[in-house]
């Protein structure tokens, strides 16, 4: 069952209620982005709780270990009671901390990631905004997660904290070319920068069975931009191999390590949350978004980006962690060479 | 009142609060952080301007870009335990003369101009239009700003590159 017609019809009628208030038409506005706010929210908590246990599990798999299994059935409610745990912890400051600036820090890594979810097109109409710049959007608005690192290393005053504020400084504004280089050929074909057109570009097969997505698209360089665009998003997420911001046998726990309690845990939640948009956008740019047979259009985009978490999952339990300067060999003299190659060559094989 | 002049003066208090802020606060990482809202608050002009694609790459390249290196910068450069230091020397007089005077010049020139309205509907996709303009009549001043860039690129290189000298073993570095 698609889902868009059913919130098309709860938003109409909370719009009708409002107006019989006689409420400003801005107000309404208001009311309705807050009630999605809400709804976003609500999503990114129960996502990341999932994703965790989901992490812990699949990491066990690899590993031939169990994993997390007291709690509920086969360990479903680990995270909700470790949540529950962080919840009551009590809140440390440091002394010597810059108060303002460390407390900011989880709220902009929390509000960086939520403010990406607005572009992010759950189904088929089921989007809370279709900007025409949305996938800009996205990568603008993500930025901030920087900065939260930044005022996170910088506001703890611990060296561990401040080495991993700059390591994840050096690492992102790195990686950011080759993921918009990768997403530069995906938007060239598609010849829009809006999630939903994005998506509308790829319906339809090929050949009568291979699905028109941009992955498929112009073989080999819609297949060589998805793997640039995945490396260079694990990168962005700090994910392992490219976990050097918070390597735990380096640094402690790099830029988190004077947090406790919640503001831990809304670290958490945000890198989570952050891992999810990146899959989404793999999911948009690349896989098709919510097309597929069968299904409805929702549990299609929910499928494939479970799916590319599960990829990210899975790199990080295999591959072991890169050297800083490896790190910044691959982005600047193996990914963006290749992405600018390969932008070239679709941009060729669209011209022909 | 409607919600967008509700905004522009939301974003106005925001942009001057956090630009007043910036160069007044002892503290350089502070004075980052308002720099990073002004400039945020600029993009929040630019979406009430209709201009979505310049208020994304607004934060994708100010925010993204620029405040990042600054508060490298600031971080690299000053001690952690005593971040405060001077924000202001012996020429903030002539400092003063001269934004009080640039402050005139543009207060003169909002007076001395007139302000047409269009009434034509705004431009809905914007990015399409931008995308065309820059590769046809703008073609010239796109490239040679590419051009500029890719220079400033090569000569920043060349300023950080170490002096070639006799090869150096791996292990030194």
């Amino acid at each position: 069952m698609e889902l868009a017609p059913v919130v098309d019809l709860v938003r109409d009628a909370v719009t009708g209620f409002l107006q019989s208030l006689g409420l400003p038409a801005f107000v309404i506005d208001m009311v309705l982005a807050l009630i999605s706010a809400s709804l976003i929210a609500g999503f990114m908590a129960v996502l990341a709780l999932a994703f965790v246990w989901v992490e812990r599990k699949v990491s066990a798999h690899i590993q031939n270990r169990l994993g997390p299994m007291r709690v509920g059935w086969h360990g479903v409610l680990q995270t909700l009671a470790d949540a529950l745990k962080l919840l009551q912890k009590e809140d440390i400051r440091p002394a010597a901390a810059d108060r303002w600036i460390w407390w900011w820090a989880p709220a902009v890594s929390f509000i960086a990631v939520f403010a990406a979810f607005i572009a992010v097109p759950f189904g088929e109409g089921l989007v809370v905004r279709d900007f025409n710049i949305g996938v800009i959007y996205i990568v603008a608005i993500t930025t901030f997660g920087v900065i939260s690192m930044l005022m996170a290393g910088w506001g703890s005053n611990n060296k561990y904290s401040l080495l991993g504020g700059f390591r994840s400084a050096a690492q992102v504004v790195s990686y950011e070319v080759p993921m918009i280089l990768a997403i530069l050929s995906v938007v060239m074909v598609a010849g829009s920068l809006s999630m939903m057109s994005i998506v509308q570009a790829q319906e339809g097969t090929m050949l009568g069975f291979i699905p028109n997505w941009f992955i498929f698209r112009h073989f080999p360089f819609g297949l060589i931009a998805f793997i640039v665009f995945m490396i260079a998003g694990t990168a962005e997420t700090n994910r392992t191999p490219f976990d050097l911001p918070e390597a735990e046998s380096e640094l402690v726990a790099g830029f988190a390590t004077e947090y406790s309690g919640m503001k831990y845990a809304m670290f958490y939640l945000a890198e989570y949350s952050a891992m999810y948009v990146m899959a989404a956008m793999g999911t948009v740019l690349f896989l098709g978004g919510w097309h597929g047979p069968f299904l409805p259009s929702w549990l299609w985009f929910a499928a494939k980006t479970v799916l590319l978490v599960c990829v990210l999952i899975w790199f990080r339990w295999t591959f072991p962690r890169l050297r800083v300067d490896q790190l910044m060999e691959l982005s600047w003299k193996f990914l963006i060479p290749v992405a600018f190659i390969n932008l070239l060559a679709v941009g060729l094989w669209s011209v022909l | 009142m409607t919600g967008e002049s509700l905004a522009f003066y939301g974003l106005a208090f925001m942009l001057v609060g956090a630009s007043i802020l910036a160069v007044s606060v002892r503290n350089v990482f502070h004075a980052a952080m308002y720099l990073i809202l002004a400039l945020f608050a600029v993009a929040g002009y630019f979406v009430l301007l209709n201009a979505e694609f310049l208020a994304a790459v607004q934060v994708l390249i100010y925010v993204g870009a620029v405040a990042v290196l600054v508060i490298f910068a600031v971080m690299l450069t000053t001690r952690l335990t005593d971040a405060r230091v001077r924000a202001h020397n012996e020429q903030v007089g002539a400092g003063l003369v001269v934004a009080v005077a640039m402050f005139l010049a543009i207060v003169m020139a909002m007076w001395s101009t007139s302000w047409p309205i269009s009434d034509a509907a705004p431009a809905v996709d914007n990015v399409r239009t931008l995308g065309r303009m820059l590769m046809t009549r703008f073609v010239l001043p796109f490239e040679i700003a590419s051009v500029l860039l890719l220079a400033a690129m090569i000569g920043a290189i060349v300023i950080a590159a170490k002096e070639t000298g006799p090869p150096q073993s791996e292990e030194s570095t």
